[in-house]
């Protein structure tokens, strides 16, 4: 079963400068909203390697890197694309835009871990346990995580 | 000794004298110039346009080599008739010169097309160093000027007059831009990348008449259509000058006929250049004049043997960053013929080749050029690519430049432009000795053109002389692969003024966080503010101005000039540190006092508690002076180092470096502030001052050098600005003093800045004054933040409930 959507109205386009992240405190969680200029990535504020504000980072294309310690993730899958970093990810949210405003789908994606087979991956990321198959995929990933498990 | 006299001192009359003194001094050479010039390279004048290259620069053949070679040179003397009984030439300025062979090298003139009052003031052509240095005069930044023509001429001075600040407009008669050499296709792509720098195209439009009372103030087009203009550059093709071929009565079509040996239909006359038609061809280019010039230096020394069989027309846009290529029969019905295309829109990528029974007939390049001499030796040699149908657009991958070099056959052409093979270049540096590549282009002549086979030549040198050395130039990074001094001047001289806009023409459009704040540095150093600041482009701490702690938070380091501080100031500090509750204060290492552990959105209201200015030790930028006590309290202080750190501090502060500058200022030599450690330091002496600069006292330890010894604290500041903004113009970004001292070498440093000639140093003074004036305490933007958003975390707009 996917979990519903949630949407939640974040904040006005116009406060995400473009190539700029912003984050935003949303229930628990810390999330990085990034501006691209054609769409917003929405991600997990903190680096999965010190746990670096990853909004306060340089946007590069369609990766951010982490002002701590030059971690590289990609905004598109959440996983790590740069030395170390490849074999770590963080979570991803879904976004859209209505009205001027950014809204981010706030559900559980961790539910779906439970579901199996093909499925939309947007937004979606794993950390890897078991077998490591997000290692060494190329930056533009759009690909099926396993788990061992 | 027989007397050769040469009609005409440019690229193709002298490059075939240069032949001609290869095969034996049986001459005596006299060269008539109408210009006032030595030989340059015409194919350059845009890039002077462009403010890329001065006058000198492009100089082929100086003052000396005349001399050398005993050659008679006429500068300034039109020859206006030629009598070929008496066998003399006459000049403009009357004189008569015999000759017993007579080359003709008159070259084109610019082709006017029938406008009307067309001789207005503030209508230019653009051909010689002279049109060019009138535009030069003329263009001033804001001016409207209209290209007629869109080849690859009007192009190039488009170009140059949008780089000097003009808002160029280019009106093209055909249907699409560089007819002769492009597709529509191609010209689509050249198109939009000429809109995308900025100028204008306007297509299929005739220019009828130009508009204004004795002034140029428009362009008129058939069809009743016009834009205004204030300076129009006519870029319509050329025509070759043949009339003195017509006056001697030789054979003349379009050009002055000649047949495979370069000889006219005069045995003691000769032609060779643009004026030239061979096989019902008249070659506007610079390879095919050097091919001519080859063949006719032996038939005119008595050698005949080679011919000339004509030349592959080739063509290549010179403006940076927008790369065309053109060769051989390009036009789309070829009988036969089959045509391969590549497209990518989103790179401005457009590949296309014409084969004709298995053979390369025709080429188009454009958005990435760097395989045009693979193509050029196919068509050349008319290589047999039926083998090699699946690498015709890419080649192979190779992982080693050096291999690809190796896999080049001897007789594939390496310059296209003067005609030297990769054989003739190892012949060179294996016979010759030639080792750099200023011998190089001495010796061969190749590299001397349109300089695009540069790093060709050198990988050859890398290959095949153990020694060659490779000048090595530091790149940023991959994004933008171009070396930092010449990005540097890219940047100057195209006047870009935004990171993006560098990324999208010069490199791949992205960017890093190596590349984006370097390219940041760049623009604001060399713009001074006046440009559009991204902050993206910024690392965190230059975009809040504050540095950035492990746990997120931020620190806070008020400017105290000169380490001198007053009870006021500390006992705001300590109420900012209460109020906040400040995790840490700290008094660091450069005499200053640091807040650690403040929260993003604190900043601004701190900044405004504090009431003191930014002291910049978040970012590469001036940090502080650290001084002594100086004369004022000290037993044994012999200068006032404190006012004059305190003033060194006042005059450098808000300025961005390529990397972070801790200064210092000492009263005696006993350097307790530690100025000899410092990248700029003032050391006092009985009488006078030591400002020694590129000491370090960090990873690296290195003890300063003496920069110059002055006299008062005035001249003292002086020398230390002249080498603060020599060091902001030509460091590379985190390249930190001790390094670009060592680097450039002292001596060099000391020449061109306290040494320098008054004109120099007042222009170091000048833009370090400009971007003086223009800057200001970041933290001011706690009034005025760059957006709502700048410092604080967003709430949602609605509550969360998961």
């Amino acid at each position: 079963m996917r979990a519903p959507d949630v949407w939640v109205r974040i904040a006005r386009c116009s406060d995400i400068p473009l190539r700029e992240g912003r984050a935003v405190k949303a229930g628990t969680r810390e999330i990085a909203i990034f501006n691209l200029g054609d769409r917003f990535l929405a991600i997990d504020n903190r680096c999965p390697h010190k746990a670096g504000p990853l909004a306060d980072g340089i946007v590069s294309g369609t990766t951010v890197v982490c002002p701590l310690h030059a971690w590289k993730l990609s905004l598109e899958t959440g996983n790590g694309v740069n030395g170390p970093s490849v074999s770590s990810c963080v979570e991803t949210f879904r976004t859209r835009v209505e009205d001027g405003t950014v809204l981010l789908d706030l559900s559980d994606k961790q539910t779906e871990q439970e579901e199996t087979g093909e499925r939309e991956l947007t937004g979606l990321c794993v950390p890897p346990r078991g077998i490591t198959a997000t290692t060494n995929l190329p930056a533009d990933g759009r690909y099926l995580v396993l788990d061992s498990n | 000794m027989k007397r050769l006299v040469v009609v005409g001192n440019g690229m193709a009359g002298v490059a075939c004298v240069e032949q001609i003194l290869k095969h034996s001094p049986q001459f005596q050479i006299t060269i008539f110039g109408d210009e006032t010039h030595v030989n340059y390279n015409r194919i350059l004048l845009s890039s002077v346009l462009a403010g890329e290259k001065a006058d000198d620069d492009i100089v082929l053949n100086s003052l000396e080599w005349y001399q050398k070679n005993n050659i008679d040179l006429r500068l300034g003397v039109r020859i206006v008739g030629v009598d070929s009984k008496a066998k003399t030439v006459t000049g403009d300025d009357g004189s008569v010169t015999p000759f017993d062979k007579l080359l003709l090298a008159t070259g084109s003139m610019p082709l006017i097309p029938s406008i009307d009052e067309v001789k207005k003031d503030g209508v230019f052509v653009f051909r010689n160093l002279d049109d060019t240095r009138a535009l030069l005069e003329r263009c001033r930044p804001g001016l409207k000027a209209v290209v007629i023509g869109g080849g690859l001429l009007g192009l190039e001075a488009a170009r140059g007059l949008q780089v000097q600040g003009c808002d160029v407009t280019v009106v093209h008669l055909m249907e699409w831009l560089m007819e002769r050499q492009l597709d529509p296709t191609g010209g689509g792509y050249l198109a939009a990348k000429m809109n995308q720098m900025g100028i204008t195209v306007l297509l299929g439009l005739s220019t009828t008449a130009i508009l204004g009372n004795g002034k140029v103030e428009g362009v008129q087009f058939k069809g009743g259509g016009s834009i205004a203009a204030d300076l129009v550059v006519v870029a319509a093709g050329i025509r070759p000058n043949v009339s003195l071929g017509h006056e001697v009565g030789l054979e003349v079509k379009r050009g002055i006929v000649v047949n495979d040996y370069m000889e006219t239909s005069h045995p003691d006359i000769f032609a060779v250049g643009e004026c030239v038609q061979h096989n019902g061809i008249c070659y506007g280019l610079v390879a095919p004049l050097i091919e001519q010039g080859k063949v006719l230096a032996a038939t005119i020394t008595g050698n005949k043997g080679p011919t000339y069989e004509g030349s592959v027309q080739a063509a290549k846009l010179k403006i940076m960053g927008v790369d065309v290529f053109s060769a051989g029969d390009i036009g789309d019905k070829l009988d036969g013929s089959e045509v391969i295309r590549y497209e990518d829109p989103a790179l401005g990528i457009y590949r296309k080749l014409n084969l004709k029974d298995g053979k390369l007939a025709g080429v188009i390049l454009v958005g990435d050029t760097a395989d045009s001499h693979r193509y050029m030796d196919w068509l050349r040699t008319g290589k047999d690519l039926v083998p090699l149908r699946r690498q015709l657009l890419f080649p192979a991958p190779v992982d080693d430049v050096g291999l690809d070099i190796a896999q080049m056959a001897d007789s594939e052409t390496v310059c296209g432009c003067m005609g030297v093979t990769k054989g003739t270049i190892i012949q060179a540096i294996h016979e010759k000795g030639v080792n750099t590549l200023a011998q190089l282009k001495e010796c061969t002549r190749a590299s001397t053109g349109c300089g695009s086979c540069t790093s060709l030549c050198q990988s050859l040198l890398k290959a095949v002389v153990p020694e060659f050395e490779e000048e090595v130039k530091k790149t940023i990074c991959k994004c933008i692969p171009i070396a930092e001094d010449q990005l540097r001047e890219i940047l100057r001289s195209q006047r870009l003024k935004s990171v993006q806009e560098v990324l999208e023409i010069y490199g791949n459009g992205v960017g890093c966080e190596v590349c984006k704040p370097a390219l940041s540095y760049m623009l604001d150093m060399l713009w001074c503010g006046d440009h559009n600041e991204d902050r993206s482009a910024r690392f965190i701490n230059d975009r809040v101005h504050a540095n950035i702690q492990k746990d997120g938070t931020f620190s806070v380091v008020p400017r105290i000039r000169g380490g001198v501080t007053s009870v006021a100031e500390l006992r705001r500090i300590a109420d900012v540190a209460e109020k906040y509750r400040v995790p840490m204060v700290k008094i660091t290492g450069s005499q200053r006092i640091d807040l650690l552990g403040v929260k993003k959105s604190d900043l601004p209201k701190v900044w405004a508690d504090l009431g003191m200015p930014s002291g910049q030790a978040y970012t590469k930028g001036v940090r502080m002076v650290k001084t002594c006590v100086g004369t004022e309290f000290c037993r044994f202080g012999v200068q006032d180092s404190t006012t004059a750190g305190i003033e060194m501090e006042r005059r450098f502060e808000n300025l961005f470096t390529p990397h972070k500058v801790k200064m210092g200022a000492v009263g005696c030599p006993r350097n307790c502030a530690e100025a000899t450690v410092k990248d700029i330091g003032l050391v006092g002496q009985e009488g006078s001052w030591q400002v020694v600069v590129g000491g370090a006292a960090g990873k690296k330890v290195r003890k300063a050098d003496l920069l110059i010894t002055v006299e008062s604290t005035e001249q003292a500041l002086e020398a230390a600005s002249l080498f603060f903004q020599y060091y902001r113009e030509g460091a590379n970004y985190l390249e930190r003093t001790y390094d670009f001292v060592e680097r450039v070498g002292i001596e060099k440093v000391r020449k061109d800045t306290v040494y320098a000639t008054d004109e120099v140093k007042e222009g170091l003074l000048e833009r370090l004054r400009k971007s003086k004036d223009r800057s200001s305490d970041a933290w001011l933007e706690r009034d005025n933040p760059r957006n709502e958003t700048q410092f604080v975390q967003i709430k949602p707009l609605e509550e969360v409930f998961v």
